[in-house]
């Protein structure tokens, strides 16, 4: 099993165990972590999944497609870490992986 | 102890009016009335994901069953709701049970609009709204078959690129000259209709459905003039009509959609509705819409929750919309209706384009084809009437926000 973290808007962080082979986004709507609002369901045409990635985790994700840079574009609170998480499937190399979600979201 | 808050309606509304209900803090008893026996799941990807068997049933719920005990959420799921009394505020179910309620939100979406022609109702006939359909659907869908689609708007084409997709013969009918006519501009049409047809769909506008044909089963749609398409199934998508009869018998005012004000009330003051079901003002436009779309589903919901816990919050939105056909992705923001004037930005060769829809300086609404930066942009852009120019507008090598 693989562990992702999320840190909530409120600071509270949420230890989760994830399923290989889906999104973030799914990841978190299962877990009802708050702030991951996914209206679009994983379709990346909401940017309301939005998270900030770990600065020591940024590099070891794959790169985001051009869709995905041009929604995070005008997203609210755009920043160095941010990935739309709907965009990031979930693999045994993100093991510990830490995401943090915008207050906007929340 | 008093009664509890009522939703009817397990779609984007009713799930999200659970969530805004239990963070705002509401503790009594909430209860979900559901006439689907799933838990609550999106649609969209009926016609894309789950019917192209990509997407697995639990992956559609917004929330697993444990979120639901948890929030001591009562799913009364399966059970349609027969009739209403606002007087007694007292929902009678099909199987007669009564339920009583303090404040009562209804979510009761849409449901597509049926053929009436000779024909309609032979076996092999399909609409797409739920995961019922969509199942029966995609059981029809072997390769080889061949569908006949009636209707080139959002479900027909997302359906009949899925059905290429897993290798059916596919035919689009289109009642106007043009796919999408009433929700893009012509360029944003010819591009889609270009792209389904290199995928080997025949797209075939101008074409009235006058009759469906067959022994035991639908084998031929016939149309007015006369041409003759051979079928193992039909796929209808013509729209779809506000759900209501449940509100107008019980006497909410009720005119293209159960009639609510900017914060959701109907004309009963312990009634809530939010979703394709409402027709709803629109301060942005000055004006009554009814919408089929998320977002607004999810938002009036979201509004209606925090107004029945006594707030006053408003609804006013800028509507948008997705679809999602083969690898393209079609974004849409704003409303296009009262434009003067229509600016293509970018080639459509290039795949990556939009279409920006004006009065005067004010941009209405925008069509992104692949192209997230401008639907991102046009969504503040709207908003906030900033005013622009159409002719910068024209030039994409200028972003969108600075073309003022």
């Amino acid at each position: 099993m693989t562990t992702v973290f999320f840190v909530e808007a409120s600071g509270r962080e949420r230890k989760v165990d994830a399923t290989l082979g889906i999104s973030l986004m799914e990841i978190a709507k299962r877990h009802a972590i708050v702030g991951i609002i996914a209206q679009c369901g994983g379709a990346c045409a909401c940017a309301t999944c939005h998270v900030y990635v770990d600065a020591a985790w940024m590099a070891r994700l794959p790169p985001p497609e051009d869709m995905e840079v041009g929604m995070l574009e005008s997203a609210s609170q755009p920043h160095a870490g941010s990935r739309l998480s709907c965009q990031i499937t979930v693999t045994a190399a993100l093991d510990g992986l830490r995401v943090t979600v915008p207050d906007a979201q929340a | 102890m008093s009664e509890p808050i009522v939703i009817i309606g397990g779609g984007q509304a009713g799930a999200q009016a659970v969530d805004t209900l239990r963070r705002q803090g509401y503790a009594d008893r909430l209860v979900l009335i559901g006439a689907e026996a799933e838990l609550p799941y999106q649609r969209p990807p009926l016609s894309k994901k789950f019917l192209s068997g990509e997407l697995a049933e639990e992956r559609l719920w917004f929330r697993h069953r444990a979120f639901y005990e948890e929030h001591r959420v009562e799913l009364v799921l399966g059970r349609a709701a027969a009739r209403l009394d606002p007087a007694t505020r007292s929902i009678v179910l099909q199987d007669q049970s009564v339920w009583r309620y303090d404040r009562l939100l209804l979510c009761l979406g849409a449901s597509p609009r049926r053929l009436t022609c000779a024909g309609a109702e032979l076996p092999g006939v399909h609409y797409l709204r739920d995961l019922g359909d969509a199942s029966a659907l995609r059981a029809e869908m072997r390769p080889g078959a061949r569908v006949v689609i009636v209707g080139g708007g959002y479900i027909g084409l997302e359906t009949a690129a899925t059905c290429a997709k897993l290798g059916c013969s596919v035919k689009v009918l289109e009642m106007a000259e043009r796919i999408m006519n009433r929700v893009v501009a012509p360029a944003v049409s010819s591009f889609f209709a270009a792209e389904h047809q290199r995928h080997g769909i025949e797209i075939i506008p101008n074409a009235r459905v006058a009759a469906l044909a067959g022994q035991d089963r639908v084998a031929e749609v016939i149309c007015a003039d006369g041409t003759v398409h051979s079928a193992d199934f039909v796929v209808v998508g013509v729209g779809a009509v506000a759900t209501t009869d449940l509100a107008r018998i019980a006497g909410l005012a009720c005119d293209n959609g159960i009639v609510v004000d900017e914060f959701c009330r109907t004309s009963d003051s312990a009634i809530y509705a939010a979703g394709d079901c409402t027709n709803h003002p629109s301060p942005h436009y000055g004006r009554r819409m009814r919408l089929e779309s998320v977002d607004n589903a999810f938002e009036q919901a979201k509004t209606a929750a925090q107004n029945m816990l006594g707030g006053s919050v408003v609804h006013d939105r800028i509507p948008w919309f997705w679809s999602d056909q083969f690898d393209h992705k079609l974004l849409i923001v704003g409303l296009s209706q009262g434009a003067d004037r229509t600016v293509v930005r970018g080639d459509p060769v290039g795949r990556s384009f939009s279409v920006c829809h004006f009065s005067g300086r004010e941009l209405l609404a925008v069509e992104a084809i692949n192209h997230s930066k401008d639907y991102m942009a046009a969504r503040k852009l709207i908003a906030d009437r900033v005013s622009l120019d159409p002719d910068r507008v024209q030039d994409p090598s200028v972003a969108l926000k600075d073309a003022s």
